[in-house]
């Protein structure tokens, strides 16, 4: 029997933020669970009423909203949406905490969390080996856009997923520290786990880059994990570890930006880290906030600090269409929309075009994928019809989870549709000139 | 509930449709409107005609509480169900039948939604002109329950004058049908009229004809700011003396102003007295002359300064302000009371002054908008419910703004409804003789009381 009165206590910190959701419901416009499902149990609306609820001790146990929370991408369409600023994301990752600390980390999440992911050296090392065994298990099906299929009947379903790379970016670049150049700025790199052990092309991109503008590059030889994986799941313990992780290889650095290719770091670092420190001593928070205050999407980053423009693409009927897909954690989050599309139409090679909804979720969510795939891949069908129906050849992003998921949405539809990050394409056309 | 019960809804909308879990029926006990929330014992999720109408009959026969929900944006409590009843999801039943562009009508199944609909419509050049505010989420079929009304109220009507033809069960589940798809129909009792607002208490809507009319092609917006409240109601009046309708003619009083300022830092002129949004449409020569006229007019009147939007992007601008209203005021204070009481039009100067005597009176923050060309106001309580005692003088100062609407010959809800929020008022706008007349019309179309109950004419 699960003290109720107990749990209502600690979901105080909380009450102050759900009161100001006034039920009006616009949250059903924009939640792409709902328009899938149709329940109200998975809009915000609904789940804001059952942590009400749980506050009220309406409920015997927290088992069922404990559920429905977790059937959350936490893309923050409601919150960006909300007329009355409920701050949606804040109070679902604190419940989750709430909620998790309480009832306790599931044995599987322990594991991955505290054994591995909390453990940046092991976990790197865990995943060399899966690159290298991964072979056995799982075959390619699609070139072009390089994802697999298992071989046998496996976890991990369905998917056609991009495998883990040869080899990893900390393995070529353990290191790096070079002084600014023409530029004047010096950049330390957030890699972040996907594009380090799934897309290290991406972080090489940014490298190029970066040198061709004369920004000098400081890589820490110890980064782990922004910690948004545990952090969704409610593991503040694993979450707080990898924040001091983190800060002690970057904060003693003269930095002046800290830059990310991957939306989700992006939001973790400048959102969350300032925001969920209750753990973390004063001098630690102020570190905290000074790195926040200086991280930004490499897009941003290129558009604002070094005044790239769109290069008159558009015209030259001939080149192939590319097109933007907005991760959530960029645009909604973060505000970030037109400066990679300026990215994007730096390069020559390609004419810009819109998709339909291009800022709608592609329905990644991380761990949600992971739980729910049916709804994931429901909500990421929708955006693989809007890419096919652009024309576009090759789609951009900001992202790299929502790579691995456009990837497997495309490559199950059979499409011959390129995904990119805006960073590749830039770089690319860097190599050109 | 019984099981075998239970198992013959099972059969009727599918295992998937019935929600029995007690996580799942919590997140349908209520709506907008701040009153208690009440567990249903079942929610169900029809997805055809057929079920819907079984769903119906089998509630009739077990007596159970029946209360249909869309969106549950009520801002009256009409879907908020009664304990141990069932309630019923329309958003699976969220088709549109047809739009035919020769006969200018659409049918529709009730789930679908406002916005939705409205631009499948514009994408044939026609205009479903009801825009209620909740427009983007709402569902058709709640739009048509509370006869919801909107913005362009002034010049083109609410939904009740968009309705041509409505199909809706019966207690019983037999099919009734109202209206037709032409212009003219006098075929029977008018049973769509009756329908067409009654909240959910006489019948469940299955299909609705809607009349649908030729999108105006041109339309311009202006803003004019005022010193002076009176001298803004009195524009509104000196317009429709001038025999110009517009589209919308919105009103912010100052509490507002200073409010959407702190919110979208928009350049608003925070020591306005009040301030109107007017739009005007049509063909566009009109367009020109009606704007340049309305414009004059508010010069004439006294407005210390007027701003013509001259292009799409200005036009939005004058709208962002209008929009961003009750956003901003909601965010004042955590619990957010929003009322619709509404007098004629000439009345608007006397009942805002009596909404500013209130708020002191009972010590409360209230902010006025609305649509100020058709005397629908909407002030705006800014409270925090947690505070017992604040709440309780909230609840007075509802008291005072009906009594005071009422005397001044105006009505307790523009568009909101009346619901479980207003019932207990009703009699006091009505008549004794009103109340039993539709409670003896209830009683004859429901005898065992078990649509929607509770709702407008109470228990």
């Amino acid at each position: 029997m699960q003290d109720m009165k107990k749990l209502a206590q600690l979901l105080k910190q909380v009450e102050d933020q759900l009161v100001v959701c006034m039920r009006c419901g616009m949250c059903q416009s924009v939640c792409p669970v709902f328009a899938e499902t149709g329940r109200e149990s998975d809009v915000a609306r609904g789940k804001l009423a059952l942590l009400d609820g749980l506050l009220q001790e309406m409920f015997k146990d927290s088992t069922g909203v404990q559920e429905r929370l977790s059937r959350c991408l936490l893309c923050g369409s409601c919150a960006a949406n909300c007329p009355s600023g409920v701050k949606v994301l804040d109070i679902f990752i604190k419940a989750r905490a709430v909620i998790t600390n309480y009832v306790g980390l599931s044995p599987l999440k322990k594991i991955i969390f505290r054994k591995m992911l909390a453990q940046p050296e092991l976990f790197d090392q865990l995943m060399e080996w899966g690159s290298r065994l991964q072979g056995i298990f799982i075959k390619p099906v699609d070139e072009l856009l390089g994802t697999s299929c298992a071989r046998f009947v496996s976890p991990l379903g369905d998917r056609h997923f991009s495998s883990l790379a040869p080899q990893p970016f900390h393995r070529a670049v353990p290191f790096l520290d070079t002084p600014a150049g023409a530029s004047g700025l010096k950049a330390g790199l957030f890699m972040g786990c996907v594009i380090d052990k799934v897309f290290p092309r991406i972080g090489h991109a940014v490298l190029r880059t970066l040198e061709h503008h004369g920004v000098g590059v400081f890589i820490p030889r110890e980064v782990g994990c922004c910690g948004i994986p545990a952090l969704s799941s409610g593991d503040t313990e694993t979450y707080n570890k990898l924040v001091r992780h983190n800060l002690k290889g970057l904060a003693s650095q003269d930095l002046d930006v800290l830059i990310t290719a991957c939306a989700t770091c992006t939001s973790t670092i400048k959102k969350l880290w300032p925001t969920l420190a209750e753990e973390l001593s004063p001098p630690e928070l102020e570190q905290v906030k000074t790195l926040a205050g200086k991280t930004m999407d490499i897009s941003q980053f290129l558009v604002e600090k070094l005044g790239v423009k769109a290069s008159g693409s558009g015209e030259g009927g001939e080149k192939p269409l590319i097109t933007y897909h907005d991760p959530c954690h960029l645009k909604k989050s973060l505000g970030i929309a037109a400066q990679p599309r300026t990215v994007l139409q730096a390069s020559p090679a390609y004419r810009f075009k819109e998709m339909k909804e291009a800022d709608k979720c592609c329905g990644c969510g991380g761990s949600f994928n992971l739980q729910h795939y049916d709804l994931s891949s429901a909500i990421g069908k929708h955006k693989r019809d809007n890419i096919a129906d652009s024309g576009a050849s090759v789609v951009a992003t900001s992202c790299p989870a929502c790579m691995l998921q456009i990837s497997d949405m495309l490559s199950q539809a059979g499409d011959r549709v390129e995904v990119k990050h805006a960073i590749e394409v830039y770089a690319e056309s860097l190599d050109k000139k | 509930m019984m099981k075998a019960l239970i198992k013959e809804f099972e059969k009727v909308v599918g295992k998937d449709n019935v929600f029995q879990d007690e996580t799942d029926r919590a997140t349908y006990s209520y709506d907008a409107a701040v009153l208690e929330p009440v567990l249903p014992a079942l929610v169900l999720r029809p997805t055809s005609s057929e079920a819907l109408g079984r769903v119906v009959a089998l509630c009739n026969e077990h007596g159970l509480p029946l209360t249909v929900r869309g969106a549950g944006t009520n801002l009256s409590g009409g879907t908020i169900p009664k304990t141990g009843g069932v309630v019923v999801l329309t958003n699976a039943l969220n088709r549109i039948i047809e739009i035919n562009e020769g006969d200018l009508y659409a049918v529709v199944e009730p789930g679908v939604v406002t916005a939705k609909f409205a631009a499948a419509v514009e994408a044939k050049g026609l205009f479903y002109p009801p825009d209620p505010g909740s427009q983007a989420v709402s569902t058709l079929g709640g739009n048509v329950a509370e006869n919801a009304g909107g913005l362009r109220g002034l010049r083109y009507g609410v939904t009740r004058d968009y309705v041509m033809g409505l199909e809706f069960f019966d207690v019983n589940g037999d099919l009734v049908k109202a209206g037709a798809r032409t212009v003219k129909c006098v075929t029977g009792y008018n049973l769509g009229g009756l329908l067409v607002g009654s909240e959910g208490t006489l019948g469940v809507f299955d299909k609705i004809t809607l009349k649908l009319i030729p999108m105006p092609p041109a339309k311009k917006a202006m803003m004019a700011i005022f010193s002076d409240m009176n001298k803004a109601s009195e524009t509104v009046s000196a317009i429709i003396a001038h025999r110009i309708v517009p589209v919308t003619l919105e009103f912010m009083d100052n509490f507002t102003i200073r409010a959407v300022e702190d919110f979208s830092h928009a350049g608003l002129p925070v020591d306005a007295a009040a301030l109107l949004l007017i739009e005007v449409d049509g063909h566009p020569v009109q367009v020109e002359e009606d704007a340049e006229k309305v414009e004059a007019l508010c010069r004439q009147m006294g407005a210390m300064s007027v701003r013509v939007a001259q292009d799409a992007a200005e036009r939005d601008k004058v709208w962002e302000a209008r929009r961003a209203a009750l956003s901003a005021l909601s965010r004042v204070k955590p619990t957010t009371v929003l009322e619709d009481a509404t007098v004629p039009r000439s009345k608007i100067p006397a009942m805002i002054r009596s909404i500013e005597d209130i708020a002191r009176e009972y010590q409360l923050t209230i902010g006025t908008f609305g649509h100020a060309g058709d005397g629908n106001l909407h002030p705006t309580i800014l409270t925090d419910k947690r505070n017992k005692d604040e709440w309780h003088r909230v609840e007075s100062a509802i008291d005072a703004i009906f009594d005071k609407a009422l005397s001044l010959g105006g009505t307790l809800s523009g568009e909101h409804g009346i619901g479980l929020a207003k019932s207990r008022y009703l009699e006091k706008e009505t008549s004794r003789g009103t109340m039993l007349y539709s409670r003896r019309i209830k009683a004859a179309l429901d005898p065992k009381g078990i649509l929607n109950p509770g709702k407008i004419i109470g228990e």
